[in-house]
């Protein structure tokens, strides 16, 4: 065979890889619907601690965990709504950092899908009735993006401001941690 | 000839403020009469009234008590007391500690109103009662005014409370979720509690309240949160309102009227709270009032200073941005405003135009005036004529690129148009960064020494303005921030400053901002505190440093000194690491991001690695 043929070969693979349904999801671009009615609908464990023998578990994902666009969608969301001026881009201030391995109120997608619509007794405010279901969980992609818990090729590559941290994409993936109190709820 | 009148005016003031009632040692005495007997002397050339003093009673005088942060209506946190002086301050031991059992930032400075002390801690604003007739001064009882948990998220720079103030039996503070309580200082009782603010529009209280007349004065936090500023004057018996002046909006709500005589035209014109700002934005406009109120009894006024306007970027709201980063004089009475002035009108910087204000009588080309003095965020000392708000004069004290002086025909800052932000543009350099060459962090003033003593930081910043988008209850900041260290690469500083030569008379560097205030007594010691924590005692005449002591956590808190039950002399201060520069350490938060609390992570990494969170009251006495 030609070192030619190989070459055709081998970009009718790359062609093939690229249209496949992982990388046709990685560009799948879902517009915004109305109302903004955001409601958890799965509850999902915060805790390790459950009595009894183990239950089932549900693998959640949420639905842009291996969508770019879903994910560079949140991350304008994170910035609209304000989410930078507590948690600022990753390393905290007057909420936790989410760059980091600690997790409060737990890592999973609907973990965190609950705390943006529910609210925290911290000072995480209620963004109920303000995000449709959509926007949530692209927050959510976001979010699990900053401390490198999305796959590498969808979460965000470069900055659209001030360089003050690596980019989510170098962010390296920590084992998510259950935290105990956020600090600020340490008092008698 | 201005020298001169300094003199005459320290030695003057000194027996102004020597009423201290109680036992002193014999040097206390022999101070006393010697400046006595110079006084006399003095006052024999001074009949065309130079002798300068403290404006303002203390609303207790005597220096046994401690009854408000600022000691003193003037502001001037120093005491009379004279036991430890700067030669047996070296032999100073640890009299009795108590743990407040809060981990955040401790502000605050401790009352102490006779035998009992009073300490509120941050967020959840516990009042603790130590009975100090007791051996280890046990806990008397304490008050829990349970404040909203929510509140933690609007409070921009950790959830501090600045102290309380005493006033007729009644112990009055304010609580994160922007309520004021009044508490029986003798029972711990609630007598009442009146909520002021909206957590849902960003509203917070983190000050201390000063009750002037009858009336308690609070002020809002949340400048990061597109707050509308307010002072609001309660009913001390009742809790009822009596008046509040908003910072912004039209005249009738700022409480400006026929009395209202600013010194500058900028300053004159109708409803220029509302003109100054595009389309409706005086709304929420910042411009909170949390930091000190100073009250001249002889004059009836009060004064105090507005917060930066929301959001940080300037670029969305041109305009000089009445009457945020300024000062106001008002009737206490009616809260009328009699005068007002911008410290930075259009303010570029989070210039927080809140510090303390010295309410002092200073010899100034060749005649006393009643002046003010504040340590402005900018980074300039401004000497106000306290009557008509004149700038006599403004210096710098630390460095700044920011702007190039002060004019002083129009009293307007004259600014550096390179380093002013703008959108979507890093702008390097700006100096001092957004806490000023001084923050919130209360001077001192000694009558004897005729220094200010002032803790301040050196800090610079990059800066982006980025999209402001208001929502109700979330920051609305709109900017990028990364602080670093000004030039030296010390990030603190204590300067002792002579407001009437307008120079430094000395100054001590330190690694971290200096974020505790400072307190200066009739022995000539000033006891300030390190956010490494270490609580250290300086001669107030050169610097020198003469004793240090190594606290649990960093200190940002407010000293205090007073007489206890035995006649003795004490000095407690409040350790506990936080505040917005120790946001890192209290917050946990990850130094891998510059532009984490603020941008002032960026300028503190190392402050992890020396302290940890936990806050303990210390206090002192001789052996």
């Amino acid at each position: 065979m030609s070192s030619r043929c190989r070459s055709a070969r081998r970009a009718a693979a790359l062609a093939l890889a690229v249209l496949g349904p992982t990388a046709c999801r990685r560009e799948t671009r879902e517009f915004a619907t109305w109302p903004p009615s955001a409601s958890a609908s799965t509850a999902v464990r915060e805790v390790e601690l459950r009595p009894g023998p183990p239950t089932r578990e549900v693998d959640v994902r949420g639905p842009y965990a291996d969508n770019a666009y879903g994910v560079s969608e949140g991350k304008r969301l994170y910035n609209q709504m304000n989410c930078t001026g507590c948690h600022f881009q990753g390393g905290g201030g007057i909420g936790p950092p989410l760059m980091d391995s600690e997790w409060i109120y737990g890592s999973e997608p609907e973990n965190v899908f609950e705390t943006i619509v529910e609210g925290r007794p911290n000072g995480m405010p209620s963004f109920r009735g303000k995000l449709t279901n959509d926007q949530v969980w692209q927050l959510v992609a976001y979010v699990r993006s900053m401390s490198g818990l999305l796959p590498k090729d969808v979460a965000s590559g470069r900055n659209d401001h001030m360089q003050v941290r690596s980019q989510e994409q170098s962010t390296p993936k920590g084992t998510p941690q259950q935290s105990a109190l956020p600090p600020s709820a340490e008092h008698p | 000839m201005a020298k001169a009148y300094l003199v005459v005016g320290v030695l003057a003031l000194n027996v102004a403020c020597s009423g201290t009632t109680g036992a002193h040692e014999s040097h206390r005495q022999r101070t006393s009469s010697l400046a006595a007997v110079r006084n006399t002397r003095v006052a024999d050339s001074s009949e065309r009234g130079t002798v300068a003093r403290v404006a303002g009673v203390t609303p207790d005088s005597s220096d046994a008590q401690w009854t408000i942060p600022a000691k003193n209506y003037a502001s001037t946190r120093y005491s009379g007391l004279g036991q430890i002086t700067t030669r047996n301050v070296g032999s100073l031991k640890l009299a009795f500690t108590f743990s407040t059992g809060v981990n955040r930032g401790h502000e605050a400075a401790p009352l102490v109103v006779g035998s009992t002390m009073y300490i509120v801690t941050p967020f959840p604003n516990i009042l603790y009662a130590l009975d100090l007739s007791q051996p280890g001064a046990p806990l008397k009882w304490k008050f829990e005014p349970h404040p909203s948990s929510s509140a933690q998220g609007v409070a921009c720079c950790d959830v501090v409370n600045r102290g309380a103030a005493y006033w007729d039996g009644k112990i009055y503070y304010n609580t994160l979720d922007a309520h004021t309580v009044a508490v029986d200082a003798a029972t711990g009782r609630e007598i009442w509690n009146t909520r002021l603010g909206e957590i849902n529009r960003g509203e917070s209280i983190t000050m201390a309240p000063l009750v002037v007349k009858g009336k308690v004065l609070v002020g809002n936090s949340g400048g990061e949160f597109g707050i509308r500023g307010w002072l609001t004057a309660l009913d001390a018996k009742t809790g009822r309102l009596a008046w509040r002046a908003y910072t912004t909006g039209p005249d009738k709500d700022v409480l400006i009227g026929s009395r209202f005589k600013p010194f500058y035209p900028q300053d004159r014109g109708r409803d220029l709270g509302v003109s100054t700002w595009p389309s409706d934005m005086w709304k929420y406009a910042g411009g909170g009032v949390w930091g000190w109120i100073s009250y001249d009894p002889e004059l009836n006024l009060i004064y105090y200073g507005t917060a930066n306007p929301s959001p940080w970027n300037p670029e969305v709201r041109p305009g000089d941005n009445k009457w945020t980063a300024g000062i106001f004089a008002r009737d206490p009475d009616t809260g009328e405003a009699v005068w007002a002035y911008q410290w930075s009108p259009h303010d570029l910087y989070d210039y927080d135009g809140i510090n303390e204000q010295l309410l002092l009588d200073l010899p100034i080309k060749g005649r006393t005036r009643k002046v003010l003095v504040r340590p402005e965020r900018s980074g300039y000392i401004y000497v106000l004529d306290r009557e008509t708000g004149e700038v006599l004069s403004a210096d710098p004290y630390g460095y700044i690129t920011t702007t190039k002086g002060v004019d002083l025909t129009t009293g307007r800052p004259i600014e550096n148009p390179e380093k002013a932000p703008r959108t979507g543009e890093v702008v390097r350099g700006v100096c001092p960064a957004a806490p000023g060459v001084k923050d919130w962090q209360p001077s001192s003033w000694s009558p004897r020494t005729g220094l200010l003593y002032i803790p301040h930081q050196n800090l610079c910043q990059d800066e982006e303005g980025t999209e402001a988008n208001y929502i109700a209850g979330t920051p609305y900041v709109a900017a990028i921030v990364k602080m670093y260290a000004g030039p030296g690469g010390h990030r603190g500083e204590l300067t002792a400053w002579d407001p009437v030569g307008r120079k430094p008379a000395w100054a001590v560097k330190e690694r971290f901002p200096v974020w505790s205030g400072t307190v200066v007594t009739g022995g000539d010691v000033v006891f300030y505190g390190t956010m490494d924590g270490w609580f250290k005692a300086l001669d107030a005449r050169s610097g020198t440093e003469l004793w240090r002591f190594k606290t649990g956590s960093g200190i940002i808190g407010q000293p205090v000194t007073y007489l206890g039950p035995d006649h003795k002399q004490y000095v407690a201060i409040l350790s506990g690491v936080g505040g917005w520069s120790g946001a890192v350490v209290v917050g946990g938060l990850d130094t891998r991001d510059s532009s984490a609390a603020l941008g002032f992570v960026n300028a503190m990494k190392d402050l992890p690695s020396v302290t940890t969170k936990g806050g303990m009251l210390y206090v002192f006495s001789l052996p």
